[in-house]
Parts: C-alpha cells; structure tokens; sequence
C-alpha cells in the first residue's frame, strides 16, 4: 500500500501482493522482485515439511487398508474440490498456491503436522486406555457411547445395534471405531478445540481461496455447484483411494447428509481467517465482480429489471459507503467490523432501490404502473417505459416455474451413491444387502418412470433466469426506461414516489440474537415479500437474510432522520 | 416449496413421498414410479423410530404401482413381492397374505395355494408367535381354497351319479378337501371377527354332510356372540339357514326381528312382513305393519311393487275389519310430513303409472287410505285408470271412495 512506484511496463500505480509476497501490477501483472516485509505474508512456515506418512504408518493392514488419518482424507476432499473449481474455469493457482497454502497453514496452526509433535501421536496411546473397561473413568473427557447419544438424531448409529454392542467389546485395532486412526480421537476433540476440521468447513476453504483470488463466485453460487454436483460433496469420499477403509467413525466425519447451509458456511470462513492469522486480504474495488456495482448489474439482469436501475443502486452504494475498499475487504481477526455477504448485500441494495422508487406497499406500485401504462400509449421514443404489473406478471410467472421445478428436484435428490458405508465389518453383508436391494428397486421402477430419464446434470450456469432481448413477446425488461415513473425537478429526474417506509424501526443487536431483525411475511406487503422471494430463489438462501441486510442499508440510509425523528414511526419522507 | 433453501436427507424424502401419494391419487403410475425410484434408497438409512418405515412403505407403495402400470407384468409383480417379502421379518405373512390376494385377483389360485401352503410352513422364532393372528387367516384363505376344491369334486360327483356313474375317486378327494377345509375354517371362525365367507362356506360343508346342530351352533355363535363385531349379514345366514331347515315360525321370527332392527331395509323385510301378516298374535301384525312402513322409508324401496303390495294389503285389510285403525294412525304420525313428496307427487304418480301400472294400483290405494281421495297421486292413477277402463282400477276408486271417512281419522 505504501509502494508507489509506477510499474515498469505499463507505468500504472495499482499495485497487489502476490501470495509469494511480491507487488505485481494488477494493470499487467507484472511481478516485481520487491516483497513486503512483514511476517504476516509468511503464512507458510519452515520449510522442513514433515509429511504424516513418514515413521508412523504401517503400511498394509490385514484388509488392504493402510492407515490414513482424517485430515489426509480432508487434503483429498479439498484437492478434489479445487479441482472441480479449475474445471469450471478458476484460475490454476487457487489449487497450488492459495488452497494448498491455506491449508497448511491450518495443518501447523492446529498441531495435526507441520510441527513438532503432531496430534497423531497421542493416539495410539489413547487407543490402549479405551481397551480398559472402565471406558468412563476420565469424567472429562467424554466416552465414546456419550458421544454417540449426542449425534444428530437421524443418525444410524444410534439405532444400529451391532455397532454398539462391539463398542463394549474394544478390540486392539481401532478399526472397529474407525477405518482412520484417529477418527474417534477427531470426534472427541471436537469438544474441545472449537476448529476441527468438518465437511461444510472445506466449502469454508473453497470460499476463503475464492476470495483471496477474488474469483467472480459468490458464495451463494459456490454453494448452487454444491448442491447441483459440480463441486464433489455429497459423496466426495467415493473418490479416496481402495486403500483408505472408510467405517465406524469415519462416516460422522466425512458423510453429509444435508445441504451446506450459507451462514454455517459464511461463519466458519471468518472463524478459519481468524485462526490461520491471515493478513488483510486483497482489496476489493470498484472494478472487482464482488462489488455491489458489479453485483447489482448482474442480479439487476437475472431479474430482468431495467438496465437503468444500475444508476440507482449506485447511487445508493455510494451514499452509505458500502462501496468503499475499507467495507468490502476482508480484514481477518477485525471484530468491529461486519462482515460482508457480497451477494445479499447487493440484493438488498436491489430492494432497497425498488421500495424507494415504487414503494412496494401493494398500492403505490400498481399505481405507477398505470401510469407508466398511460404514459407509454403516447411514448413515442424508442424504447418503452417500464411497467411494473407487466414485470410482475412475466417474473413471477417464470420464477413459479422454476421453483416448481426446484421442488421436484428436491424431492429427487439422491443421497447415497454406489460404494456402501458401513459402521463395522458386522454389519457389511447387511448393507451390502439392503444396497443391492435398493439398485434393483431403482432399475424395476426406473425402467416404469416412462421415458421420463434422469437428466443429465445441466451445465454450470452463472444465471438460473435469463432473459432475451430479441423475444418480442416484450418479457424482457432490461431495456426498458424509467421515464414512465419519474419526475423533473429542477432539471433533474427524481422519483415520484416521495414515501419510504422503514422495515424495522430499531435494530436487533446482531450478536445477541443472530439477526439484526426478524423477518415473517404476514407483516409485510405482498410486493415486498415477492421481491425479497425473487432474489431468495436467485441466492437460495432465507428470505430473512436478504430482509436484514435491506434493514441495514435503511438504517445507514436514513441515518440522520431517525435518529432526529424518532416519532415519525415507519413513514418518511425524504 | 417456499422459500425453504435448507434440505436434508429426510425432508427430501418427506417431500418426495407427498409426490408420490399424489401421483397415486391421480393414477399417474409413471410418475409416481419415478418418484418411487428416488425413494428407494431410503432403505439404507434406520427408521426405527418412525410409525412406518420406509421397508413398508416400499412394499405399499411398489405393489400399488406394479398392480396398475400399464407396462407391469405378472412376472414382474412377483418378482416384486418376493424381494419385500425379504425385507422385514415382522411383516413376512402380511406380505405373502396381500401377494396371495393379488394372485386370487388374477385368477391364479394354484399360485396363490402354493404360496400359501408355503408361508403356513414357515418358522421364525418368536416371530411365529407374534404374527400368529397372520398364521391364522392364512390357514383359513387355504381353508377356502380347499373348498372350492372339495366343491369342484361335489359338482363333478353329482355330474357322474346323474349319469349312472359312481367315481370312489373322486368321491375320496372330495372328502380329503372336506376335512381338510373344514379343520381351518372352524378355527378361524372362533376368533372375534368378520368372516363372513368362511362361515358360509364351512356351514355349507356342515350341511352337506348332515351335520345341522353344527352348522345352527356356528350361526348362532357368530349372530349372537356380543365379542364379534355388529354384522347384519350374520342375521342373514342365520335366517337363511333356518329357512332351509323348516326350522319353526317362532326362531326365524326372533332372528329377523333383530335383522329388521339392525337393517330396517334388508330385502328379507318382505318375507318378514307376509309371515308377521299371517299370524295370529295381534303382537306379531302389529309388527309387521312397523316392518314393511320401515323398509319403505328407504329409497331403494320406493319402486318395489312388491313391497307396496304388501303394505296394500295389510292397510286394506285394517280399514275393513275397522280395527286397529291406531296402529295405521302411530305409523303414519311420523311420516305423514315427508312420505306425501317422497313417494306420492305428481310427477312420481305419472311415472309409475307409465313404467309400472300394478305398482301405481298398490301405491294409490295406500296414498288414498292415507291422504283421501283428494290426493294428487290418488286422483291422477285413478282417472287415468278409468280412462284405461281398467276393472282394479274403478275397484279402487270405489274402495277409496267407501273408505274416505277412514282418512279422516287417520289423518286427524
């Protein structure tokens, strides 16, 4: 930052810091010999790597299994990941450099490797106190049945009966806990040290990367690859080679049966930022798709609402600063200040944007419209003026569509997958069974469902809703002019909407009660909730998300006015 | 739907279930076998918990889907059922039960026998114990079975005796079949139930082979024993059988006296009522005025000439004698407010009198007892008699006529 040189290729003064720690010339990357000297950068500590594999494993085991530990089985999880990422078009260096460095990074910070004594050893030792059968002589630490009765209550190891019964019965393997060697040592730790490394967590990895690199993802796109398959997750452990016997333990680690879930997600990347003591990350400008500017364009397309709208929003951006370098950039460890979830924070200005032209108070809007609607039977410029009945019907016409279509494919989704888990080897010819049992099912009533096939995975797409210009139905509306609403004033076109309610009058503090305001539908017009639903399905992720963030952008909006007038309730004008 | 982004295992499963109950309510089985598929690895996870699990649901749900598909096949709903009936050891003789009753729909009986005999061979543990109720009915669908074996063998024995020939052969299966059969239809029909065609058939081998006591005991146990459930048809069988046997007025009384309060519209009402009519206890006439005025309450009585014949008499007869005129007042008092629309507008009299001209004759002379000769069905049937110059019909009017002063009383 403090580097002010013009670079030497194409005498820019825009300047970024490569993960190596060297300036480059964001212009023309061009990397310079200059490095930063601050330790920070220095994430990667020495150099004398000590791999896991070295010293402790045994090789073979009596099934063709070799010992593997559960952040081996993360690496590759993270490694296919990445990969995945690459395909859709990431730049390469996310894998080797950032993810890897990352990773490592987490290896050393929480004792699994990388230092002096990793976690590993004190395993075996462990396993040898569990073969006592005094299993719950150490009131501290939790026994492994505890633990158990704690599982989330779907779980299949509450109920199968075999596994428990050999719990009582601890043999010297641990592979009767775990096909890994440490995962019950994993699952007991989780107790204490509050970073253990989790499934949803390596989607935390992925966004963390994909932010360093400010790769144009959001998070809630990342997360649609998730749940569309392009990004292994569900069964990314088909993919561990023959010789890591996943069983027992193992599958509470590595077997997720349910979607990740964008807060879970969202917070683990800030706790793991916070762990690893990163450096503030690389800005995020004006120029950068994670800005709001960039944002609102793209979401103001999905939505097919009119290219000019952009104006508005960054007006609005620009006024509450929320497009400032300061706000969007990512300082780890910076308690003060709130994080950003760029994708809703740009719905929100969205909505924010449409409650302060049309109100959305389920009368003002229709009003316009009409008067869009008159207005335009004697527009004789070129493009239309924009009607927001018309918008309505065409929007939510397709969104009923595709949300229906959701739901089916919720209702379709498949869980399992072709290599059977199983708790303990008692219990293998009984899975293997119901497996069989389950693909013969799927062929007799596949082969019933018609021609009805499953289809095969669509593509990638950036956008769920597209709209053409050249339909001449007229559903596209990104060409369309705001004339029809808006006013001169002084030789300046405003809005003639001169109302603006607020959503919440006073704010809930964000870290007692987890929201900054409490979202349900009934106490909000009909506009509102379809406008907030819309970019729920675009981001899928709860309304009440979209809804605080809009809460908050009121509340820096109107700051001067409510805190002036605190009497005028909800209406103000403005 | 709505605006739920978060998904787990089972609320998928939860969701794809309701697609598939409505597309079996609409009968689209394609669809419903499409979401079925999905459903299917729902086996790999424990339900135990749960009310149904997804083991029976499978079953329910596939046999509903491979018993209507177009595309199914026999073959393949077998193969079917022998897969489920793998799948839980507790509901193992509920599988092959329902698998037996769908062969039966399909007019496999051999099939059907042979699973039978099998799932009546079959041992598990406690398991037989527990699903002993199972056991049983299985024992007694074979029971069937035997007779309809053993019946074959009857009619082909009559055949032969008809032509002069006497068949030992045929005449001892038939006789195995009988014991066979009659072992397990007797043990069923002791437990508590609704076994109607069990009964029917092991009292029809009873009478086949003389055994009255027997059969008139097995009637009355399963008509009379307040641990069975409520079944008018027991009453019937009973009634039937005493029929048959000769058995005296007095019993055949009392037991359709219960059917009439059970099934006030039972088509045995007419039999009833001619035998009450002929009796010479005023008790038992009186009854049967209360008989044949119920069963004509109902809808499914009202074109019944026959039934209307009889109400005819007994009415006629009343007015004659001038006794008892009481009895015709307290039947009436009820149904003087909704008999008059319900069986003798205008529009009925027309069309009674187009489609059924003795049914008009027997409901005019009762409207015309009733209401008086100035009654709309009345007045129509019999102009229209006299016009036809038909002879019952001037009778009637002159009867009607004679009697109005009757109306009055009745009426008042």
């Amino acid at each position: 930052r403090d580097f002010n040189e013009r670079c030497a290729q194409c005498s820019e003064v825009n300047w970024g810091l490569t993960d190596g720690g060297r300036f480059y010339c964001r212009s023309c990357h061009n990397v310079t010999e200059r490095t930063r000297e601050v330790v920070n950068t220095d994430f990667i500590t020495n150099s004398r790597v000590q791999t896991i594999s070295k010293g402790l494993r045994k090789q073979e085991k009596k099934d063709g299994g070799s010992e593997w530990y559960i952040c081996e089985g993360f690496q590759l999880v993270l490694k296919k990941q990445v990969e995945a990422l690459e395909a859709l078009g990431v730049c390469p260096q996310m894998k080797d450099e950032i993810l890897c460095n990352f990773w490592r990074c987490y290896l050393q910070k929480s004792k699994q490797a990388y230092c002096k004594r990793p976690a590993g050893e004190a395993v075996k030792a462990l396993s040898v106190c569990e073969s006592s059968t005094d299993v719950d002589s150490d009131p501290e630490r939790p026994s492994l049945l505890h633990l158990l009765s704690l599982s989330e209550s779907e779980g299949d190891l509450q109920t199968d009966c075999s596994f428990a019964s050999s719990v009582s019965k601890v043999s010297e393997s641990t592979s009767v806990y775990s096909g890994s060697v440490d995962g019950s040592l994993y699952l007991m730790k989780n107790q204490e040290e509050k970073l253990s490394m989790t499934m949803p967590m390596t989607l935390s990895f992925c966004y963390m990367a994909l932010l360093w690199v400010r790769e144009p993802i959001t998070l809630s796109e990342l997360l649609r690859y998730v749940v569309e398959g392009h990004i292994p997750y569900l069964n990314v452990f088909q993919h561990f080679p023959e010789k890591m016997k996943l069983c027992g333990l193992d599958l509470k680690i590595f077997c997720v049966e349910s979607w990740p879930v964008y807060e879970e997600v969202f917070n683990k990347m800030h706790e793991l930022a916070a762990f690893l003591d990163l450096p503030r990350f690389p800005d995020i400008t004006e120029s950068c798709f994670l800005h709001p500017d960039m944002l609102c364009m793209k979401y103001l397309m999905e939505a097919n609402l009119p290219d000019e709208l952009h104006n508005w929003t960054c007006r609005v951006v620009k006024k509450i600063g929320i497009g400032e370098v300061d706000f969007l950039t990512l300082t780890p460890g910076n308690k003060s200040t709130r994080k950003v979830k760029y994708d809703v924070l740009a719905a929100a200005v969205i909505v924010v944007v449409l409650k302060l032209l049309f109100l959305l108070d389920d009368h003002y809007e229709w009003f316009l419209s009409e008067l869009a609607e008159e207005r335009n039977k004697n527009n004789t410029e070129g493009g239309p003026y924009f009607e927001f009945k018309k918008w309505y019907e065409v929007v939510k016409r397709s969104l009923d569509v595709e949300q229906k279509k959701l739901d089916e494919e919720r209702a379709k989704y498949l869980w399992r997958c072709e290599k059977p888990l199983f708790y303990s080897v008692k219990n293998k010819s009984k899975v293997l069974k119901r497996r069989q049992m389950v693909v013969n099912l799927q062929n007799q009533f596949g082969k019933l469902s018609g021609s009805v096939q499953r289809a095969e995975k669509p593509n990638p797409s950036s956008f769920q809703l597209s709209w053409s210009e050249e339909n001449t139905d007229g559903s596209c509306f990104h060409g369309h002019s705001l004339k029809g609403i808006l006013q001169e004033k002084c030789g300046l076109l405003t809005a003639m909407n001169p109302d603006y309610w607020l959503c919440t009058v006073k704010l809930c503090n964000e870290k007692l009660c987890g929201h900054l305001a409490h979202y349900r539908e009934v106490e909000f017009p009909q506009s509102y909730h379809f406008v907030l639903g819309l970019f729920s399905f675009l981001l899928r992720i709860q309304p009440s998300y979209i809804h605080d963030e809009v809460c908050m952008i009121e509340h820096k909006l109107f700051n001067k006015k409510l805190y002036k007038k605190l009497k005028y309730n909800t209406v103000l004008r403005k | 739907s709505s605006n739920e982004h978060k998904l787990n295992f089972k609320k998928s499963k939860e969701a794809c279930l309701s697609y598939i109950q409505d597309a079996l309510l609409q009968k689209q089985w394609q669809r419903a076998a499409e979401f079925l598929t999905c459903y299917a690895e729902s086996l790999e996870k424990d339900y135990s918990r749960e009310h149904i699990g997804p083991s029976e649901m499978i079953w329910r749900i596939g046999t509903e889907i491979l018993w209507h598909h177009s595309q199914s096949s026999m073959k393949e709903f077998n193969c079917f059922m022998e897969q489920m009936k793998t799948l839980g050891v507790k509901r193992y003789l509920k599988v092959c039960l329902e698998h037996v009753f769908h062969l039966l729909c399909n007019g496999q009986i051999d099939e059907a026998y042979q699973n039978l005999s099998l799932a009546e061979s079959w041992r598990f543990g406690e398991q037989t114990a527990i699903q002993d109720k199972e056991m049983k009915l299985i024992q007694a669908y074979r029971g069937l079975l035997d007779y309809c074996s053993w019946s074959k063998q009857k009619n082909i024995l009559l055949e032969h005796n008809e032509d002069g020939f006497s068949d030992l052969a045929v005449e001892q299966e038939m006789h195995g079949y009988f014991r066979k059969a009659a072992v397990n239809l007797k043990e069923i029909i002791k437990i508590p139930g609704v076994w109607d065609i069990f009964v029917k058939c092991y009292v029809d081998l009873l009478e086949f082979y003389g055994d009255h006591n027997e059969a008139r005991q097995v009637l009355n146990e399963y008509a009379y024993n307040s641990k069975f459930p409520a079944n008018p048809n027991a009453h019937v069988y009973l009634c039937q059988f005493l029929k048959r046997q000769g058995e005296s007025k007095k019993s055949l009384i009392s037991a359709l006296k219960i059917l009439h309060d059970i099934v006030p519209s039972h088509e045995l009402m007419i039999d009833f009522n001619t035998m009450l009519q002929k009796s010479k206890k005023r008790k038992k006439r009186r009854l049967g005025l209360e008989v044949i005025f119920a069963a004509l309450d109902y809808a499914g009585w009202k074109e019944n000439a026959k039934a209307w014949s009889c109400l005819a008499r007994q009415v006629k007869q009343i007015v004659i004698s001038e006794k008892h005129l009481d009895w015709v007042k307290q039947e009436w008092n009820s149904r003087k407010d909704w008999w008059p629309a319900f069986h003798f507008s205008r529009y009925l009299a027309k069309r009674n009198w187009q489609e059924n001209k003795s049914l008009s004759h027997e409901k005019a002379l009762v409207a015309g007892i009733l209401l008086g000769k100035g009654c709309k069905y009345f007045k129509y049937v019999s102009h229209q008699g006299s016009k036809a110059q038909l002879k019952r019909f001037r009778m009637l009017k002159k009867f009607v006529n004679r009697h109005n002063p009757v109306y009055l009383r009745i009426s008042g």
